[in-house]
């Protein structure tokens, strides 16, 4: 077992770990963000430098540091290993550059995006961004394309983060799109205008960090902050049938998979129980879905504070 | 009889004992009193009115007053709403209700965005007045005026529909009135993505 201290804080982890996984294990403030890694994702990772945290010992034998700052979801770690990150300012000054390179060409349209609310890009940018632009150039546009019925295509606020495409590679039998050209002028795109019809391609929505990919048959229906996450499951054939449904009111406008606390699902799921089931008799539900405090899903949805008798001993008296 | 007021629990001191006593004559006539009220009426013609003559006259409001919303368009004369639903998260009396729709091909005179609202509603009723809204919106597409909002007979006639909200393509409303220097610099800056 490798011994590693991330900001202070220790933990043992098997060797060919990497920097991002140890900090999951010990979670809270310390995990860096990410965009592009995703761990059911092989190869995924190592493109949007978000990730980035500096090396102060290399390991307990050789302790110089790493003179430039790493990309900790691809650096696995040494024994006696020394990272920092919120704790190194030159790594917070580095994010926040980070985070203005990838909203250099993102359109900004959170207004109209179906992603605004749950999207990645949106908490990376309040938490580690500036609040102004300095960019004064034109952006980036792209043609429209359209790839099938299911699935909604903004090529605009694409952050090139590959993970659709390991998704489709991983996932499904027959990848038809791809990263096209090279530079900036590379783009997400089927080239020969072909639907992305598979049993499983609906997970490129779940894993696209921003809304470069959408439900289209819950495009412009309702914003996700009008709806009520809850977990659900049902027997299907093809996949784990583990979802998450949104409701309003006793309508199910959208059934996703259940992303955990970095974004990130673990159960895919099958087209028809994403885009077919849309009743709530399909499904047996387990309850309310726990959201993120923060998060823009909780405001104006109130919860029953249970009042612990130590402070209230009159309680069962009042009653 | 009348009862002994020294004898009685006293709960408040506007207490009145009160007493079956018999009108004298005098009384009963009424006329001493009819005269003393008709004094009383007298003298408010020479004092001075409080009242004003609604709706001929107006009292005057505060600059920054919030009245009635109005959702603006934009120099095109395109809807600057798009349907974010920000206005209506931020309500905290959860007065607005919106549904948008997508904009087609033949609509893009109408419609600033791709996204717009085919149905906004504020409950009037509900509506606190308090500007969360206007702050809120990102497009620069709701703001409350200093208009009023007018009484009505019936609960349903309070929930504003776009037919009223949205301001008239040939008669713009001002709302310059309740723009601050702050909030007029806010706007013309150019490294803020929405004021391109």
């Amino acid at each position: 077992m490798f011994k590693v201290t991330i900001d202070n804080q220790s933990i043992e982890v098997e060797p060919g770990t990497t920097i991002l996984q140890a900090a999951r294990k010990i979670g809270g403030e310390i995990v860096p963000p990410a965009m592009c890694y995703h761990s059911e994702l092989k190869n995924s990772g190592g493109k949007c430098r978000t990730c980035m945290v500096k090396v102060v010992q290399g390991s307990a034998n050789d302790p110089r540091p790493i003179p430039k700052l790493v990309a900790s979801c691809r650096t696995e770690v040494m024994d006696g290993m020394v990272v920092e990150n919120i704790t190194s300012p030159q790594v917070v000054d580095a994010r926040k550059a980070v985070v203005e390179f990838l909203l250099l060409n993102h359109p900004l349209d959170c207004p109209v995006c179906d992603q605004a609310g749950e999207c990645d890009l949106q908490n990376l940018s309040y938490e580690h961004g500036t609040n102004a632009t300095r960019f004064e150039e034109e952006k980036r546009t792209y043609d429209k394309v359209d790839i099938g019925n299911l699935i909604q295509f903004h090529p605009n606020r694409c952050i090139l983060c590959y993970r659709c495409i390991y998704a489709a590679d991983q996932l499904t039998d027959n990848r038809v799109h791809g990263v096209l050209y090279r530079g900036e002028k590379s783009e997400i795109s089927t080239f020969i205008h072909q639907a992305i019809e598979n049993d499983f391609s609906g997970n490129i929505i779940d894993v696209c960090p921003v809304g470069a990919l959408t439900d289209k048959t819950f495009r412009f229906k309702n914003r996700v902050w009008f709806l009520k996450p809850m977990d659900a499951h049902r027997n299907c054939p093809t996949c784990s049938g583990k979802v998450t449904l949104w409701y309003r009111g006793d309508e199910v406008y959208r059934v996703t998979g259940r992303k955990d606390v970095y974004g990130e699902v673990h159960d895919f799921i099958c087209n028809e129980c994403r885009f077919e089931k849309k009743n709530s008799n399909d499904w047996t539900i387990e309850g309310p879905r726990t959201v993120a405090p923060y998060s823009v899903i909780n405001q104006n949805h109130y919860k029953k504070v249970v009042i612990p008798s130590v402070i209230n001993p009159l309680k069962e008296t009042m009653e | 009889m009348i009862p002994n007021s020294k004898n009685k629990i006293v709960l408040t001191k506007r207490s009145k004992v009160v007493s079956n006593k018999t009108m004298t004559w005098i009384e009963r006539l009424y006329l001493p009193a009819i005269f003393q009220g008709m004094a009383i009426t007298l003298s408010h013609f020479f004092k001075k009115e409080v009242t004003i003559q609604y709706p001929e006259v107006q009292r005057p409001v505060s600059d920054i007053y919030r009245g009635l919303h109005v959702l603006k368009r934009d120099d095109q004369g395109r809807e600057r709403c798009t349907a974010c639903g920000l206005c209506a998260l931020s309500c905290p009396a959860e007065a607005i209700t919106m549904i948008a729709a997508e904009r087609k091909e033949d609509e893009m005179h109408l419609y600033r965005e791709e996204k717009y609202a085919s149905l906004y509603e504020i409950n009037m009723l509900r509506c606190i007045f308090c500007g969360n809204c206007e702050t809120a919106c990102p497009k620069e597409a709701i703001f409350l005026t200093e208009r009023f909002v007018p009484s009505q007979t019936k609960r349903d006639k309070f929930i504003y529909g776009k037919d009223v909200l949205v301001e008239p393509k040939d008669a713009p409303i001002d709302i310059s009135k309740r723009q601050t220097p702050e909030v007029l610099a806010f706007k013309k800056d150019k490294t803020q993505s929405h004021n391109k």
